[in-house]
């Protein structure tokens, strides 16, 4: 592998005239004529698979320790493997509360999120209006905005209608970034739809209600699937707006979990029990999705 | 009985059907015939229903259905893609528009396999279309319109993406599909051949006029004006330019000929003559011939015939010559044609003043 882009650099380095883009692209097909046989691949490999799950088995292991072995010792695996900390999670009202809280309020926005997003795809996708691209582009504007600063006003406002701590207001708030996000990706994937589909249904005798459920949505249905991944994922992480918006009834796990500061000090094992569970959820839903991922990185537009 | 009043219709400044107006009979085989861009696919569009005119009116069986939504006519429709719902299987595509008007079950049933039978799809019925090649693909779609006995089946260059055996073979069949089901059929087309070979009638179509409409031999044998016949015409005709001064006709190089026969008769005054390539010969021929110096530029062998492309001297012209021939490039050549099997047509109007008869052979 280093030899390759070793190569690469001598191939192109004495040219010079070569733009940056025409470089790399050359230097990634050119076949290494010579090249002796290295066995350093797994090596690289390996080592950059340790640094990036390091922290996650850090994570693990802390959550089966006891909080003297975690506080006291440097161990690389529990020494007396606990599941105290689990147990207290799955016990404590005030720990799997916050779950079910996150739970409910990402499964909400995720549902808003679709079904708001896909009629505004659809849209943009087959019908041309005034100020179409405009709107479309200013719809992804709203990602590139902190949190924080919405966090304020959505606080004043959902103060006047009453609806602080509750799982609505999280789950409204956070459609602000997610359903310009699934506008973006179904747009994508509803444009390699060929319009003709559509013109066939209609001719056939579907309404447009029928055509889009029946015959559009299962076309498109790892579009939703991704769409509704990235809604659940970026609801799911999304700490400040959620917290401020709470305060007991829909306070979300991430946010209890900032809060374990108790009397007698931190509570490792617990907190990292916590880590491993936020986890999950993650994990389980992006295998549905696996095939689909990077398109919808893309936007669709693969 | 599908009539278009004085159709136009415009997509911002650009005018895509301007003034159409058509009769078509029910039962009948329609081609719309003209090169891309012409309006076929637009003028279809209007037919079915998907678009509205700008102006002017569509009737059915003589009520006005113009702005009436495609879902409550009843048309069927076959795009140049393949176009099928890739999520249902072929059984379902062809079903899918007797499910929608909810047809009796045990109906469908019947008439989805015998319609696969008819389209030999039968061994498919339970694949998706995209585990499909692209011929059975469109026998699936063609397929979806012939279940649907429609009163109006629309055909957009249905052929145009499948390979040459395949084309042959359901051309040959399609009409004799629709015929039974007393539609009016309207095929879209680029190809003059596949017009003739389709028969019926013909309505030849140029940057979004229909030129001229009728039997299809007869707008073949006699086009109204020299657009329909270029586009009526593969390779397109070849043109002369004339002038006619009492007993001689001058042609553009210079070089007089008598006007005898059919071209005694025409008033004075210039005009444009039309060959097609297969009246143009490199050889003396038995008949009364004139002769144009031409250069050769191109020749394409095409099996037992060549076309020879040449510069003369008014533009390019091609030929239609039998057998294959070593003819050089560059080489001067003289064209022999046939006065009487000219089109002569108005230089001003360009419509048609004299039609050559019909060929014996």
């Amino acid at each position: 592998m280093s030899t390759g882009v070793t190569k690469s650099i001598n191939l192109n380095g004495p040219a010079g005239t070569l733009p940056a883009s025409a470089a790399k692209a050359h230097g990634f097909v050119a076949p290494p004529k010579v090249r002796k046989p290295l066995h350093l691949g797994w090596l690289v490999m390996t080592i950059y698979l340790t640094f990036l799950l390091l922290p996650i088995y850090w994570l693990v292991n802390m959550s089966f320790k006891t909080n003297v072995e975690i506080t006291n010792t440097f161990s690389l695996w529990p020494n007396n493997p606990t599941l105290r900390n689990y147990t207290v999670i799955f016990t404590d009202p005030s720990w799997y509360n916050g779950y079910i809280n996150s739970i409910t309020y990402v499964v909400m926005n995720t549902v808003i999120s679709i079904a708001v997003a896909l009629p505004a795809a659809y849209a943009f996708s087959r019908y041309r209006f005034l100020g179409d691209k405009h709107l479309f582009f200013w719809l992804l504007t709203n990602r590139m905005a902190p949190p924080a600063v919405f966090a304020l006003p959505f606080f004043q406002l959902y103060s006047a209608f009453g609806l602080i701590d509750t799982h609505l207001a999280v789950a409204l708030a956070h459609c602000l970034f997610n359903v310009p996000l699934a506008v973006w990706i179904l747009e994508g994937f509803m444009s390699g739809v060929p319009r003709e589909i559509d013109e066939t249904a209609y001719i056939d005798g579907y309404s447009f209600p029928r055509f889009f459920v029946k015959i559009f949505m299962p076309l498109i249905a790892s579009g939703i699937g991704v769409a509704a991944f990235f809604c659940f994922m970026f609801s799911w992480v999304e700490l400040l707006i959620a917290r401020t918006l709470t305060t007991t009834a829909a306070k979300p796990i991430a946010a209890i979990m900032t809060r374990t500061v108790s009397a007698s000090g931190l509570d490792w094992g617990v907190l990292a029990a916590a880590g491993v569970l936020t986890i999950i959820p993650g994990a389980l839903v992006i295998w549905f999705v696996r095939n689909y991922i990077a398109k919808g990185f893309a936007l669709g537009r693969v | 009985m599908l009539e278009l009043r004085q159709v136009t219709k415009k997509v911002g400044a650009a005018t895509h059907i301007e003034d159409v107006s058509l009769i078509l009979e029910s039962g009948s085989l329609n081609v719309l015939l003209g090169p891309t861009l012409a309006g076929k696919t637009s003028l279809m569009r209007l037919m079915a229903g998907l678009d509205t005119p700008t102006s002017g009116d569509v009737f059915m069986n003589g009520v006005k259905v113009t702005g009436l939504p495609v879902q409550k006519r009843n048309v069927a429709m076959v795009y140049q893609q393949f176009i099928n719902y890739p999520t249902l299987t072929v059984y379902e595509n062809i079903a899918s528009p007797l499910r929608v008007a909810g047809v009796d079950k045990t109906e469908i049933d019947r008439r989805v396999r015998q319609t696969a039978e008819l389209m030999r799809l039968t061994p498919m019925l339970k694949r998706t279309p995209l585990e499909l090649s692209g011929g059975q693909q469109q026998r699936t779609a063609l397929a979806r319109a012939v279940v649907k006995k429609a009163d109006l089946v629309l055909l957009d260059e249905p052929l145009a993406n499948l390979d040459y055996k395949l084309r042959e073979e359901l051309r040959a069949e399609l009409p004799r599909l629709f015929a039974e089901t007393g539609a009016i059929f309207v095929y879209a087309t680029t190809e003059p051949t596949e017009a003739l070979l389709l028969g019926g009638s013909t309505a030849t179509l140029s940057k979004g006029r229909v030129t001229q409409f009728g039997p299809t031999t007869e707008v073949y044998r006699r086009p109204a004006d020299l657009t329909t016949a270029t586009t009526f015409s593969d390779p397109p005709m070849n043109t002369l330019r004339a002038t006619k001064t009492g007993d001689r006709i001058t042609v553009s190089d210079g070089s007089t000929l008598p006007a005898t026969g059919r071209l005694g008769r025409l008033a004075d005054g210039a005009y444009l003559f039309g060959f097609r390539p297969h009246d143009l010969h490199l050889e003396p021929t038995a008949t009364d011939t004139i002769s144009v110096p031409a250069t050769v530029a191109i020749t394409e062998i095409t099996g037992s015939e060549s076309f020879v492309h040449l510069d003369a001297p008014d533009g390019r012209w091609v030929g239609l010559i039998h057998g294959i021939r070593p003819i050089e490039i560059g080489a001067r050549v003289e064209v022999r044609l046939d006065p009487e099997r000219f089109f002569v047509f108005s230089a001003d109007s360009g419509r048609a003043v004299v039609t050559p008869p019909a060929m014996a052979a």
